[in-house]
């Protein structure tokens, strides 16, 4: 039956597929680490396989994330998945009843309509359900026309640009579908086997007196676009779409990237559906500079073309991760390829002589960067005075950088040697708490310190427990207050509340248009290695713009680089919350003495 | 109708008051403060002669009075707008509008806000002073010891606090701080002999008649230390000293010093109102937003709108000869216009 030859193009193209994916994907896994593999085995029989799929159903098939940021854009993203995968579906439980028995060739269901034009149980039923999801697939396909011309109407206001091999993915892609449609449009019109919508364009052929040639072009045709997007899928951005499945999967096993750039962090680059969401969060772009975003990094990673210049242009502020639908974990992703990028420069830290640590409860870890803002500092201090709490100054004299700007730069064997320093200092104190003024070390403690038992507080989160507990008790002012939330410690450290609560406590606060973790990045981050001060001073006016709308009174931050940034922007106080909350208490106790003369 | 509207009372708008009122000329002079005189007003001793600033600003007082030049004091110009006949209306903070055929601006410039250096602890480590407090109390003739009584050992000068530092936004330099730190270290000197005096720069700018001369007398007469090095932190001892961290570039070495003061050579900034004149008038600025003079060489009193004119340092950091010189050269430039 040559006529039947159609069918191999499409037969080769799924056996390509399925071979190179079985490659990739078993020597991915081998390269797990021991742990992970046992991850992998002992989640297996687990109700984590149960919840990934939950997942893989929500993300990978009706893209519920997209949804949320840009429902146009998730519907279309819906359609090709959720509408292929049940056309696939409903197309083999068709095959299925029509044969009687399960042992149906792939093609058989895949080309049905060509195969049989004969009555069976259900046929009309099937028929029309299936024009029913074509249509809807070519709602979508029709979208996706339409924002390669009109990219503005999804919100999305930047395109990925395409290379050859993706645009030939993306074409047979595209005509899979209008190719189906015309396919068993064409039957319908010689067998009339068609639904409401193949049927119809049948009608049209009929006029048009079409032959069975005519009809095995159009089969060809889809078939070969089949073929040619099954080819082309393991080496265009298409593999997100089995990748970010196993991506899933192994997330839920607790699989987590590494500091070095390794296999689990391969599968995240691959899972990157290039839906262009991560251009949109970037605020690199009010600074004129696009090509850094995540997505052109993850292309490069994935090309191993990525250029230093374009890795280490980066706030590392994490609006991207944020954004991203598919969950990657774009800044820690980043930050391996710079260590693999950076070599070992000489970092010697003899200098740094080991003294003892005298006891204390709290251990106070100020940072380089509130040395730098002595204001901060002072307030810390003064409240922990206040409040009667024994602590300890860990670096008031001689102290190390708690590592974390070394490890955004990639310098992880050098940062290594300042955590084991301080480290060790911090457990020799004995303290309970380690208390830290800035969001920056505060990540890195938190990340990659190890330290046990001991309590790790940010200040505002130290500061909240003291006042609730009586400890102090700040006063209230009209001073209207809106609050930054700090990259570091909103969407790095997943702190927002706290914050706002003590503000609330001291004064009105209000809140911005763009906050929490959406939050814009005041553009001081030491992440950035090499973006020009008027760039950043660009990107700042920009956030500054948010903040200052309402023309608040204060505008007050939990970082000190974020308000050395913002005081260079603006005239209106900007105050770190231990400032503001010490001088709320300060005021109250000047007004202790009158109060006691009302009491005599 | 006013033939001039000077704005500003500084050195500049006096000497081109004085000078434009020879040559017959109809003028007004405004001021925002209650006194005229601007910043010289507040300095001790001139360099680089060492001429007292009271002397400048009574002899200007003088020429003013006997001229019987119309002055309004506390009135801060907030635009300056041209009319379609090419004369220019000027708002003030007060109700009335002055008309007038030629705008003179004179506003000099504003002392950069040292808080804005967080680092170095203005404002927040009592023992932290700027320049201009410095040259103040010079000038008040107090005691040369630190408010809290103590006598000073050690001090410390920073040079370009808010000047050539991208992050402050301010990529230019002051010009007349590096001689005035040289000045006043000498006169820190000449108070307290024993102190030790160190002055912390990036480059020493002494580009003027007789600061070369007067730098080396510093290291060589008065022994004054000058380390090549940008300070990173200041912090304060209990007993309230400062303890300075920096690095000297020169010898490559990373070092601490505690001193009992710490002086802030802060730089200067244009003004507000010139933002409020670029948007009313279309002024044009240079990227250090001072005025952008019409021609640096031909014309430098000139600005990109017609019937525009400056004098001193609103168009840039100047001392106060150059300033004077500038005020000149505006008058000829404003008389010039006028005969046209
Ligand atoms: C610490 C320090 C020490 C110095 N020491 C010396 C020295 O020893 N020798 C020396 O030669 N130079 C010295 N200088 C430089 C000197 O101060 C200047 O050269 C001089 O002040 C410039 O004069 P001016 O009239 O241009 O500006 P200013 O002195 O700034 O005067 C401008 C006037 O305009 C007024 N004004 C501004 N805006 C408005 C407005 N919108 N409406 C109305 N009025 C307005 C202001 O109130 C002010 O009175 C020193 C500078 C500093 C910072
Ligand atoms: S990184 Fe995430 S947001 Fe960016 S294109 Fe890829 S999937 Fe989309
Ligand atoms: S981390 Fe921030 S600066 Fe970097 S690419 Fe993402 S959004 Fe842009
Ligand atoms: S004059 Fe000297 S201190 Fe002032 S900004 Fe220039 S270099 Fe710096």
């Amino acid at each position: 039956m040559i006529e039947e030859y159609f069918v191999l193009p499409f037969i080769i193209g799924l056996f390509v597929l399925l071979v190179t994916l079985a490659i990739k994907y078993v020597s991915w896994i081998v390269q797990l680490s021991h742990i992970d593999k046992l991850r992998v085995l002992q989640g297996f029989f687990t109700r984590r396989t149960l919840s990934a799929i939950k997942k893989i159903w929500k993300e990978c098939l009706l893209h519920t994330r997209i949804f949320k940021t840009n429902p146009l854009l998730g519907y279309m993203h819906m359609s090709f998945a959720f509408g292929w995968f049940v056309l696939i579906l409903v197309g083999h439980i068709e095959s299925y009843i029509h044969a009687e028995s399960l042992s149906v060739p792939p093609w058989e269901s895949i080309f049905f309509r060509y195969f049989h034009h004969e009555h069976f149980v259900g046929e009309r039923f099937f028929a029309h359900f299936m024009d029913f999801i074509l249509l809807y697939i070519l709602s979508g396909v029709f979208l996706a026309y339409a924002k390669r011309l009109y990219s503005r109407v999804f919100g999305i206001k930047r395109s990925t640009k395409l290379k050859p091999k993706d645009r030939i993915a993306l074409l047979s892609l595209w005509l899979i579908f209008p190719a189906r449609l015309f396919a068993e449009g064409a039957t319908a019109s010689l067998y009339g086997n068609g639904g409401f919508v193949t049927g119809t364009l049948g009608g049209v052929f009929s006029f048009f007196e079409i032959n069975s040639s005519f009809e095995l072009a159009m089969w060809w045709i889809y078939s070969s676009s089949l073929g040619v997007f099954f080819i082309t899928l393991p080496f265009t951005r298409y593999m997100h779409i089995p990748t970010e499945v196993l991506f899933i999967l192994l997330r839920e096993y607790g699989i987590q990237l590494k500091k070095e750039y390794n296999s689990v962090s391969k599968i995240q680059v691959y899972s990157c559906s290039r839906c262009g969401i991560c251009i949109d969060a970037c605020q690199m772009h009010h600074a004129e500079i696009s090509n850094n975003q995540s997505v052109y990094i993850l292309k490069n990673m994935r090309d191993e073309n990525l250029t230093d210049r374009k890795l280490y242009n980066c706030l590392l502020c994490g609006r991207c991760e944020q954004a991203c639908p598919v969950g990657i974990n774009l800044n820690d992703l980043r930050i391996s390829q710079r260590i693999q990028a950076s070599k070992e420069f000489n970092s010697s830290y003899d200098f740094l002589t080991y003294k003892n640590t005298p006891q204390t409860d709290v251990a106070y870890f100020s940072g380089c960067m509130t040395h730098l803002t002595p204001g901060i500092k002072e307030s810390v201090c003064a409240i922990l005075e206040i409040a009667g709490i024994n602590y300890l100054f860990l670096d008031k004299e001689k102290g190390a950088c708690c590592g974390r700007p070394l490890m955004q730069a990639g310098q992880y064997q050098a940062a290594k040697k300042l955590i084991d320093y301080n480290r060790q200092q911090i457990l020799d104190s004995g303290a309970h708490t380690l208390l830290v003024s800035c969001p920056i070390c505060y990540k890195v403690f938190k990340d990659d310190y190890e330290l046990g038992q001991i309590n790790i507080k940010h200040h505002s989160e130290y500061f909240l427990e003291l006042i609730n507990a009586g400890y102090i008790s700040p006063r209230k002012s009209d001073n209207i207050i809106v609050y930054h939330d700090p990259c570091e410690l909103g969407r790095g450290a997943n702190i927002y509340n706290e914050p706002r609560e003590i503000l609330k406590k001291i004064g009105k606060f209000r809140k911005v248009r763009i906050e929490k973790n959406q939050s814009l990045c005041c553009s001081g981050s030491l992440g950035d290695l090499s973006l020009s001060m008027p760039d950043r001073n660009i990107i700042k006016e920009q956030t500054l713009s948010v903040l200052l709308k309402h023309n608040p009174d204060i505008l007050a931050t939990a970082c000190p680089l974020c308000k050395k940034t913002f005081v260079k922007g603006t005239f209106i106080q900007v105050k770190d919350i231990a400032e503001i909350l010490v001088d709320s208490i300060k005021k109250k106790t000047a007004l202790l003495p009158e109060m006691e003369n009302v009491c005599e | 109708m006013i033939d001039v509207l000077i704005i500003g009372s500084g050195i500049a708008g006096l000497e081109a008051a004085c000078n434009l009122y020879e040559s017959g000329k109809e003028i007004f002079l405004l001021e925002k403060e209650k006194n005229v005189g601007g910043n010289v007003q507040n300095w001790d001793t001139l360099f680089p002669d060492g001429k007292n600033a009271r002397d400048i600003i009574s002899y200007y007082m003088q020429e003013i009075q006997a001229r019987q030049i119309t002055t309004y004091l506390n009135t801060y110009v907030t635009g300056i707008h041209k009319c379609v006949d090419g004369t220019f209306e000027v708002h003030t903070s007060r109700d009335i509008v002055f008309k007038c055929k030629t705008v003179l601006i004179a506003t000099g410039y504003s002392l950069f806000n040292a808080e804005r250096k967080e680092e170095y602890g203005y404002q927040i480590y009592e023992n932290v002073v700027t320049s201009a407090d410095l040259e103040k109390r010079f000038a008040q003739q107090s005691k040369n010891q630190l408010p809290n009584g103590k006598p000073l050992h050690r001090i410390a000068f920073i040079h370009c606090v808010g000047s050539r530092d991208e992050k402050s936004g301010n990529h230019y330099c002051s010009k007349v701080c590096c001689i005035t730190a040289v000045k006043q270290a000498i006169k820190m000197k000449q108070l307290v002999p024993d102190v030790e005096v160190f002055c912390f720069y990036m480059d020493l700018r002494m580009y003027g008649p007789g600061f070369e001369e007067k730098y080396r007398e510093a290291q060589e007469k008065w022994g004054i230390q000058f380390i090549r090095g940008r300070v990173s932190e200041v912090a304060e001892t209990l007993d309230k000293r400062l303890q300075v961290k920096a690095e000297d570039t020169l010898a490559a070495r990373p070092f601490k010093l505690e001193v009992d003061m710490l002086v802030l050579m802060i730089g200067m900034e244009s003004q507000a109102s010139t933002a409020l004149f670029q948007k009313s008038c279309g002024l044009k600025c240079a990227d250090s937003r001072f005025i952008q003079p019409y021609q640096h060489h031909l014309d430098s009193n000139a600005t990109n709108v017609k019937g525009v004119f400056t004098a001193g340092a609103c168009i840039g950091p100047l001392s106060v000869f150059d300033t004077i010189n500038h005020a000149r050269s505006a008058a000829i430039s404003v008389s010039n216009f006028l005969a046209e």
